[in-house]
């Protein structure tokens, strides 16, 4: 079984996130793999060694992508492919979603293709599923629970108050939650095999895309502010008696933070 | 000059960090007060494939670098003294004297199961009336036949009562000839070697340290180590590798120690402020992070000089002498910092410090650092 993973490189959410410019400030920002990719790494990973094959990790990023490329393919995936091209730089998200799919026709041969579902930074939510639009094959998304039956997969999914049970044709393009599976340390042997690969890096030219097509002036959104949350106000502690606290918390909720 | 770790090390780094915060951190105030040995621990390490990180894979290790090692001693020690004693023991001096002084045959069957992890191994040097002086040992190894007879005891042994295989050090006679020291392969279980209780110590409860005795115990012929004479020679080479790692230990405990005053002082509350607000604290914050941060240099300076095959003897001494007291002032400090409740066993900077008191006594006491740093530089200058 062939599996490509989709693994974006996403600042550290416990990271504190400036603006500048109407842009993240970058400097001295660590950068990990989106948490949900990594359950999508894991899933891949298992089905490898469940059914055999191979996990292919695609990333599309600036070149400091490749090291969260390297700490994926030190959980036992087998092939990391960078795809970097200055021309992709301010993709939208279906520009994105195009050059990935290009990326996955050109790596080839895939059964099962997995990528969390939603990028923790901008939370959209929707590139894979595009990804399987421009490749022609079904999705399934948020999926919690997965098993291979042949040509077909048995999903099941997480939707608002329940659980849907899906089954879909393969190839298919899947997101992974965080409940899907609990993600496993990088073994050292593991580690130690990530120097032995060698990462291409695959552009524009590679993938057959023009690259008046892609990048920020084909976008057909554009970020007009960046503007970061208001910094949180001091707390206020009530003193008193009971009996007045709670009468001046029950006011201060109806009249002043307007939520009840 | 590159003061940057490689993709690599990060990434073991990274790895162990992940690891150790997430499993080991919050079993270490049990383990320390029930002194019950973390075996837990040490299953998912050997999975991971941590047990014998810097030796080849073909012996059963990672066949990654002695900075990586440090590394990884470093990130579990912060999580947990003990396992952090216990792993360094096993890696440093327990593996070591097979991959480097071990022939072909010993390396395979002792050195492979060590490093994959199946097994514990120890180094019994010390004895009750002298470590120090490791070159008077009173342990004996007397030649009968194709045999050796040891008798003799062993004192304050990492793991000696748990480990699958041993290297002891003892007076070697053969034909009524005193040949010097010899390194010898003791297996769990040979008739006349048994482990004492286990020692009650001041920190690191969760590390099993006892006596070893040895009574008319017989081991084959071939169980020495490497030559015959040759082990005072080989323990300063063992030892020279185990501080490196003993450093990368009291650093774990440092870092430790300094994160929670960090953490704390900035919470805790006096005269109306966050007691970080006020200078005497902050100098406190500042001084542990300047020790550490030099102990951190030293380490690496150490670990990278012994990987470029370069000696490493002095480095290692100063890395170890430094990062231990480096460590000792942050977890002093940390109990400052917290007070009352830096005292109380309910919060763990009394356990950083009583772990790492050990730093500065086990493998060479700061003492005997002092001496080695003052001997190199001393030849050093010879001729000057
Ligand atoms: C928890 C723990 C784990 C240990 N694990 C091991 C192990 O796995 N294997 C092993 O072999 N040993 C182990 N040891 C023993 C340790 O290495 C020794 O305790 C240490 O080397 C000191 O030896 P000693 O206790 O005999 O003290 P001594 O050598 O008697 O020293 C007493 C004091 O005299 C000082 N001193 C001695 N000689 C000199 C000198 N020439 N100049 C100045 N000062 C001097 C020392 O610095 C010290 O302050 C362990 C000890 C502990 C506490």
């Amino acid at each position: 079984m062939n599996i490509i993973v989709l693994v974006k490189s996403v600042p550290d959410p416990a990271a504190k996130v400036g603006v500048r410019d109407n842009k993240i400030v970058e400097d001295g920002l660590a950068w990990e793999a989106n948490p949900y990719d990594e359950n999508a790494v894991e899933e891949a990973i298992r089905l490898k060694e469940k059914y055999g094959g191979k996990v292919t990790l695609i990333t599309l990023g600036p070149k400091r992508a490749e090291e969260t490329l390297k700490k994926m393919l030190a959980l036992g995936a087998d092939e990391g492919i960078l795809v970097s091209d200055p021309a992709f730089e301010g993709s939208d998200e279906l520009a994105t979603a195009r050059i990935l799919a290009a990326a996955i026709e050109k790596a080839g041969g895939y059964d099962v293709i997995w990528a969390g579902w939603t990028g923790v930074d901008w939370n959209q939510g929707i590139v894979a599923q595009a990804v399987a639009e421009y490749l022609g094959v079904p999705h399934v998304s948020f999926v919690t629970k997965f098993e291979v039956n042949g040509q077909t997969a048995r999903c099941e999914t997480e939707v608002e108050g329940g659980r849907e049970i899906i089954e879909v044709d393969l190839p298919a393009v899947l997101t992974a939650m965080q409940t899907l599976n609990e993600v496993r340390y990088a073994s050292l042997k593991n580690i130690m095999a990530v120097k032995r690969k060698t990462i291409p890096t695959w552009g524009a030219a590679d993938l057959g895309i023009n690259p008046a097509e892609v990048g920020k002036g084909a976008a057909h959104h554009h970020l007009m502010k960046l503007i970061p949350p208001p910094e949180r106000a001091a707390g206020r502690v009530l003193k008193g008696a009971p009996e007045e606290t709670v009468q001046e918390l029950v006011r201060a909720l109806r009249e002043e933070v307007k939520v009840l | 000059m590159d003061f940057d770790l490689t993709d690599e090390q990060r990434l073991i780094r990274d790895t162990v960090r992940e690891f150790a915060q997430n499993e080991v951190a919050p079993r270490a105030h049990e383990v320390d007060e029930t002194g019950r040995f973390p075996e837990e621990n040490f299953k998912t390490m050997a999975e991971l494939g941590l047990m014998g990180l810097p030796y080849p894979e073909k012996y059963g290790g990672a066949g990654g670098d002695t900075v990586s090692y440090a590394l990884a001693v470093e990130e579990i020690s912060r999580a947990c003294g003990s396992t952090g004693l216990t792993y360094a023991a096993h890696v440093s001096l327990g593996c070591a004297p097979f991959y480097l002084f071990g022939t072909e045959a010993q390396k395979q069957k002792y050195l492979t199961h060590l490093a994959s992890g199946q097994g514990f191994g120890a180094f019994g040097l010390t004895e009750p009336q002298g470590g120090s002086d490791a070159g008077s040992t009173k342990t004996v190894a007397v030649k009968d036949g194709n045999e050796w007879v040891i008798n003799g005891s062993k004192m304050w042994i990492t793991s000696g009562a748990i480990a699958d295989v041993i290297i002891a050090t003892a007076r070697t006679i053969v034909d009524g000839q005193d040949q010097g020291i010899t390194c010898f392969i003791v297996e769990k279980g040979t008739p006349g070697f048994t482990p004492g209780k286990n020692e009650p110590k001041m920190g690191l409860k969760g590390s099993i340290t006892s006596q070893l005795f040895f009574e008319d115990c017989r081991i084959p012929a071939e169980n020495v180590l490497g030559e015959i004479g040759r082990g005072f020679r080989q323990m300063l080479i063992i030892l020279d590798g185990g501080r490196i790692s003993i450093g990368a230990m009291a650093l774990g405990l440092g870092v430790a120690a300094l994160e929670a005053s960090l953490g704390y002082s900035q919470e805790r509350h006096a005269f109306g402020r966050p007691i970080a607000d006020y200078q005497a604290i902050q100098w406190k914050l500042a001084d542990s992070a300047m020790l550490l941060d030099a102990a951190r240099l030293l380490i690496y300076q150490a670990a990278w000089l012994k990987d470029q095959g370069q000696p490493f003897s002095k480095e290692a001494a100063i890395a170890k002498l430094f990062a231990s007291e480096a460590a000792e002032k942050a977890c002093f400090e940390a109990i400052q910092v917290y007070g009352g409740y830096g005292y109380s066993r309910e919060y763990p900077v009394e356990r950083y410090y009583r772990d790492n008191r050990l730093t500065e006594i086990g493998e060479g006491t700061s003492e005997i650092m002092r001496l080695v740093i003052a001997r190199n530089i001393l030849k050093e200058s010879e001729g000057l």
